[in-house]
């Protein structure tokens, strides 16, 4: 309130001062030479600034020397911060209240062109911030070098629409060269903006491994956290009744220019046992990673990094410990890209 | 002097070969050497164009009779223009004349003023000259103003001339990408802040550069980047002068002593320029085609689609660089003003980057400082009983009017008028900056009536999809035109709810900026909304017809910042 008492009286303060007075502050400021005969008619002709400003203080105008005294401490090269200036409107009217009047219902153009010749450029004009478009991205592509064989990952996604409304196609999965895929999973979803940071989503998952293969009812929630960071949460509900829930966030931190690491960890939890998948209810999995990408350009970034994997559950055929299972640590190299 | 004859010039002046390769791609007005604008021409011919700008190329570009930028359209208050516009394009295409007064179904908007150009036609504009000044043309059809449609139009008074010079030149001010514009919104859509390659980084913290880490989480916590000023940048734009980059060093040619008019126009599609001449004092004598009372400055922020004329006086017999800096820093480009061809100016470094303030964010964190007498703040905060300091970005209440969508990711909390700020990034230049409010109208101002009405329209945005908007609703979404009464006065209070720049442009009308100086307010058709900021306008509706009104970044304006303002007798009043 102080603040605002304060703020009301500046102006009239300023435009208490004599226009002389403000003219002596005023030249004392100023640089560049007035001037010697000022001659206001023919201001425009020859354009001399201090002297059509003189001219123009000398009205008394207190914003227009507000104005300028703001300027001249510009050209100050003492360093000290200038709080920018308001305008200060001692002039300053309020509009009246009259109503807004109607929106026509014609328009126009229509009567000078006619309505037909109208038609075809009026529906571009009304299709005027509706986006459409497509992307595909390489969230994660990457080898795993591990002994005795070399593993893969893939985490892609690929959208097609609109701003509020997406058809997202998604897949992620791992395996080993020269083996099997241990694990495979699409998802279709669609994808709708709830507010401006976080989507709803909903769909079908697909899990080709591990086997027997599984369909999902997916719902889920995705959405750009305050500190940047990226979270989804997933409820899946499969086929055989059986319902899981997924959770993963994922934040990027700038290092140096195009230098960035990317946190990222994921959980899946199961809320009852799962005896074909080997899965118990509680933690399935927990995954996390640390990959240092360079981005070449923001759409192609080469990283390396470190992923962490751990399973629980109970023995699958081929597993070695029940209820442990998983690679641990693992080196990885990959690329990061969108098309 | 025929073209050949300037090559043969350029050539023993040593020019850069780079220029030659060039030259012939440039209307006579935009080549280097030129003594100065010269006369225009009264037919465009709208064709595909290959533009090549360095060693890059930009395949889908447009020229107009073969050139870009356009050429030059030189028209005299009182006369009748007649200019015939021929389309040899694959699709539409228009002609906006950008700030003139003119009938609107001659303002060239596809879909409001008149139908479009179709592949293979003609249209030929006719309309009265009725204002001088400095003014732009370009296209007003998808995207072809970013890949080449624009050119100058210069509208000379009826008598003598109030500004007077010796000689006078014009400076487009432009940016040009290899990439399609549409290619560019798609990439912000994916990723946001695509073509910031300096965002704020661990290095920069360790080293006590950018923000604090305490001010970076502040800014994280509210998923706002400081480092956000442009939305395309100098990673994929090169920057031009007269459709030359710094190396083909467009040069306009001046004698030591004379009095050089500039007639600079930016005719970017997403870059604000501040402009400079180092060693030279620039005296601003118009604005939007509009004389002001002239005001010295070392620097002005000049925004997309405004015209400035400026007054320069190089009286040593040097090269004086122009040099336009785009707001963000990522690059320039320099033009030489020289007493001959072959002479370059110095190209200053970049200088550092601007973080955007609290004060973008339309927060007023400054706090009050009375010892310059110029901190007033006489706009109310949203709601008293939010305090002077509230931290709410998405309050509800501060703008009942806007569907809280999710186009719309902020409101400003605490609207500022920032007509009187220097612009972003200039705060601390350490040298004379122009603002809007030392701007002062050189004639009076016609229209001296209280608006009888106001409103608010708030520039709305969500940074993070790319999605713009006015009052959060794009036209494709059923956003209602906009209705003036003919002849009523109106106040249009613009408010940036996002922290970005906004150059607003209102087709058809001139309007004043409420700067405090009543009578003698700066007449403009294209005003920069500040970053979280509010610009209050008063417009005398006296233009019948339907007009466009728009965010000039086209990228904003394409996904969705504009709007269709009607203007019409009212029903029962005689016609």
């Amino acid at each position: 309130m102080r603040r605002l008492l304060l703020g009301a009286a500046a102006p009239f303060a300023l435009a208490a001062l004599p226009a002389g007075a403000q003219e002596v502050d005023h030249s004392t400021h100023q640089t560049p030479a007035k001037a010697a005969e000022a001659e206001p008619q023919d201001h425009s002709a020859h354009g001399d600034a201090a002297q059509e400003q003189e001219d123009h203080s000398a009205h008394g105008d207190a914003a227009s020397s507000a104005a300028q005294d703001h300027s001249d401490h510009m050209m100050d090269h003492g360093g000290h911060h200038m709080a920018p200036a308001r305008p200060a409107d001692p002039d300053q009217e309020e509009p009246g209240n009259a109503p807004s009047p109607p929106v026509p219902a014609d328009h126009a153009a229509d009567a000078v062109f006619g309505a037909a010749a109208m038609r075809g450029s009026r529906a571009d004009l009304a299709s005027m911030g509706r986006w459409r478009g497509s992307a595909l991205i390489v969230n994660r592509l990457e080898v795993v070098p591990d002994s005795p064989e070399t593993g893969y990952a893939w985490d892609l996604t690929a959208w097609t629409g609109g701003d509020i409304d997406r058809l997202v196609i998604a897949s992620e999965g791992e395996g080993h060269f020269g083996g099997m895929v241990e694990s495979a999973e699409v998802a279709a979803k669609w994808r709708h903006a709830l507010d401006p940071y976080a989507n709803l989503e909903l769909g079908l998952r697909r899990d080709f491994r591990p086997e027997p293969s599984r369909t999902y009812a997916l719902a889920g929630i995705e959405a750009l956290l305050p500190y940047w960071i990226h979270a989804e949460a997933q409820l899946l509900l499969s086929n055989k009744g059986d319902l899981h829930a997924r959770l993963g966030a994922e934040h990027d931190w700038r290092l140096a220019g195009p230098l960035v690491l990317n946190l990222e960890a994921e959980t899946d939890i199961a809320f009852q046992d799962v005896r074909e998948l080997g899965i118990q209810a509680g933690i399935e999995k927990i995954e996390a990673g640390a990959r240092l990408r360079y981005e070449i350009r923001p759409e192609f970034a080469p990283y390396v990094g470190v992923s962490w994997e751990r399973a629980y559950g109970s023995a699958i055929p081929g597993s070695a410990e029940p209820g442990d299972r998983g690679r641990g640590f693992a080196a990885v190299v990959g690329i990061r890209a969108f098309f | 002097m025929s073209l050949l004859d300037r090559r043969a010039v350029l050539r023993q002046s040593g020019y850069l070969a780079a220029g030659l390769a060039t030259a012939s791609a440039f209307p006579t007005w935009a080549q280097s050497g030129t003594g100065g604008a010269g006369e225009g021409v009264t037919q465009l011919n709208i064709a595909p164009f290959h533009w090549r700008v360095g060693k890059r190329s930009l395949h889908h570009a447009v020229a107009v009779n073969g050139t870009v930028p356009a050429p030059l359209i030189r028209l005299k208050e009182g006369e009748v223009a007649r200019i015939a516009v021929s389309n040899a394009l694959k699709e539409q295409t228009s002609i906006h004349w950008h700030g003139v007064l003119l009938p609107f179904q001659m303002d060239g908007v596809p879909g409001v003023s008149f139908p479009g150009i179709d592949p293979g036609q003609t249209f030929n504009y006719e309309f009265p000259v009725v204002h001088p000044g400095t003014y732009w043309y370009h296209s007003h059809s998808g995207m072809q103003e970013a890949v080449g449609l624009y050119g100058p139009l210069i509208i000379d008074p009826a008598g003598p001339d109030p500004i007077q010079s010796d000689r006078e030149h014009v400076l487009i001010l432009a940016d040009w990408s290899p990439m399609h514009p549409h290619e560019q919104v798609r990439r912000l859509k994916i990723a946001a802040g695509y073509f910031n390659r300096r965002k704020q980084d661990l290095a920069g913290l360790l080293a006590g550069r950018d923000q604090s880490q305490k001010e970076r989480l502040e800014w994280a916590a509210m998923r706002m980047d400081p480092t956000d000023i442009s939305d395309v940048t100098g990673f994929t734009y090169s920057y031009l002068i007269n459709g030359q980059d710094t190396a083909a060093n467009w040069t306009g040619l001046f004698a030591p002593g004379e009095r050089v008019r500039l007639r600079v126009i930016n005719a970017s599609s997403m870059t604000n320029f501040n402009l400079r001449i180092p060693g030279l004092p620039i005296t601003v004598v118009a604005a939007d085609a509009n004389r002001v009372l002239p005001v010295e400055v070392d620097e002005l922020q000049i925004a997309i689609a405004e015209t400035y004329d400026l007054i320069v006086t190089p009286s040593e017999d040097r090269a004086y660089g122009v040099i336009a800096e785009a707001i963000d820093r990522s690059g320039l480009v320099r033009a030489t003003l020289a007493p001959r061809l072959g002479m370059a100016a110095e190209v200053p470094p970049l200088r550092q980057r601007p973080l955007l303030k609290m004060r973008d964010m339309g927060m007023d964190m400054d706090g009050m400082d009375m010892g310059h007498g110029g901190e007033i703040d006489l706009s109310k905060p949203v709601n008293s009983d939010m305090g002077s300091h509230s931290m709410d970005m998405r309050d509800p209440k501060a703008a009942p009017e806007v569907p809280l969508s999710p186009a719309v990711a902020t409101l400003s909390p605490q609207r500022i008028n920032r007509l009187a700020d220097v612009p972003t990034g200039l705060e601390d230049a350490g040298h004379r900056v122009l603002t809007y409010a030392q701007l002062r109208s050189a004639v009076p101002n016609p229209d001296a009536r209280t608006p009888s009405r106001r409103i608010d329209l708030h520039l709305t945005a969500n940074m993070e999809r790319y999605m713009w908007s006015i009052d959060g609703k794009t036209i494709s979404e059923g956003a209602e035109r906009i209705p003036f009464r003919l002849g009523e006065r109106v106040r249009l209070n613009l408010i940036n709810d996002t922290m970005m720049p906004h150059p607003i442009h209102l087709h058809g009308h001139f309007f004043e900026l409420v700067t405090g100086a009543k009578g003698s307010r700066p007449v403009k058709h294209t005003v920069n909304v500040l970053p979280g900021g509010t610009v209050p306008i008063d417009l005398t509706a006296d233009a019948e017809g339907d007009w466009a009104f728009h965010c000039h970044m086209l990228l904003h304006m394409h996904e969705g910042m504009m709007r269709v303002v009607t203007v019409r007798r009212e029903s029962g009043a005689a016609s």
